[in-house]
């Protein structure tokens, strides 16, 4: 455990490991914007296939937005909650923020299970290759994000809170609400703008 | 824990108040704008892509908390760098696929 002998240590060890997440997410969102810049270009190529528009439901993808909207403010709760050192209510919102995770996930694999079942796989067409990579790279993360909640439940569970497990605490809600930010985009450019 | 962490960049909870409540508002609004057809559809994905450019650029500065450090803003420097890189990356495909499929025409 990072338990600092003299406070400049702990501090720098925060500040360095945050900001190393940082660049991290940074490197993440190019990753992603790689993988818009493939649907843009690959959206029309239905190779006889369905289009977005005949294959998307917009109050699903809505309710999947509410929901992820919803966990990324209370992620930003637990962060709070982890730095005032309370306990409780950094438990209860990271648990809040697991559930809402999980909720979306689940849409996320029902639509992607009622997708392939109806013969609309990635193998189908262009459009829906490069549209389960960007939408499965996004629920990848969310998925390994749910993991490292779990683990810090745990771990302020039974050790409480203390420098490592709010440095730790802090980079997960910076995961979380970058995580977001890019549902946004994927909201608005392939079921939205899809939809059009 | 003996001794604070200096955490400048955690916000408030007023700022995630903000910053969920503007997000919420965005998001129903580019989505009645898709369902209800109000604009031509062209017109409808310049208004949706300022829409999402507007709460990206709310939930980093409210969730994210963007620019609120201290100088020399490492975090900031390293988004824009970032930012400039995506243009290349995005507009560039997008430009070369386009010249692409106009000359395979």
């Amino acid at each position: 455990m990072g338990t600092a002998s003299h406070a400049g240590t702990g501090q720098e060890t925060y500040e360095r490991t945050v900001f190393g997440f940082w660049v991290y997410l940074m490197t993440d969102c190019i990753l992603f914007a790689t993988l818009f810049a493939t649907y843009v270009v690959l959206q029309n190529n239905l190779n006889g296939g369905p289009s977005g528009k005949e294959l998307f439901h917009l109050p699903f993808a809505l309710s999947e937005t509410l929901i992820l909207l919803v966990s990324s403010f209370t992620s930003g709760l637990a962060v709070m909650a982890a730095q005032n050192l309370k306990k409780v209510p950094t438990l209860t919102w990271l648990g809040a923020t697991f559930l809402l995770g999980l909720a979306f996930i689940i849409l996320e694999v029902t639509e992607f299970t009622h997708l392939v079942q109806e013969g609309n796989s990635w193998q189908r067409s262009a459009f829906l290759s490069s549209f389960f990579t960007l939408v499965g790279t996004h629920g990848a993360h969310i998925t390994s994000g749910l993991l490292w909640i779990l683990v810090m439940l745990f771990q302020i569970a039974f050790r409480g809170i203390n420098i490592a497990s709010l440095r730790r605490v802090a980079c997960l809600g910076l995961f979380w609400h970058f995580l977001d930010v890019i549902w946004i985009f994927i909201f608005t450019i392939v079921y939205l703008m899809g939809a059009l | 824990m003996k001794h604070k962490i200096y955490t400048e960049h955690l916000g408030t909870f007023k700022s995630y108040i903000i910053g969920f409540i503007l997000s919420l508002l965005l998001t129903f609004s580019a989505y009645f704008l898709v369902t209800e057809k109000w604009l031509h559809s062209q017109t409808t994905a310049l208004i949706l892509a300022a829409l999402a450019l507007t709460q990206a650029l709310i939930q980093l500065v409210f969730f994210l908390h963007l620019g609120q450090e201290r100088t020399p803003y490492w975090n900031l420097q390293t988004f824009l760098f970032m930012l400039g890189v995506l243009f290349i990356i995005v507009l560039g495909t997008l430009w070369i696929m386009h010249n692409l499929d106009y000359q395979m025409m």
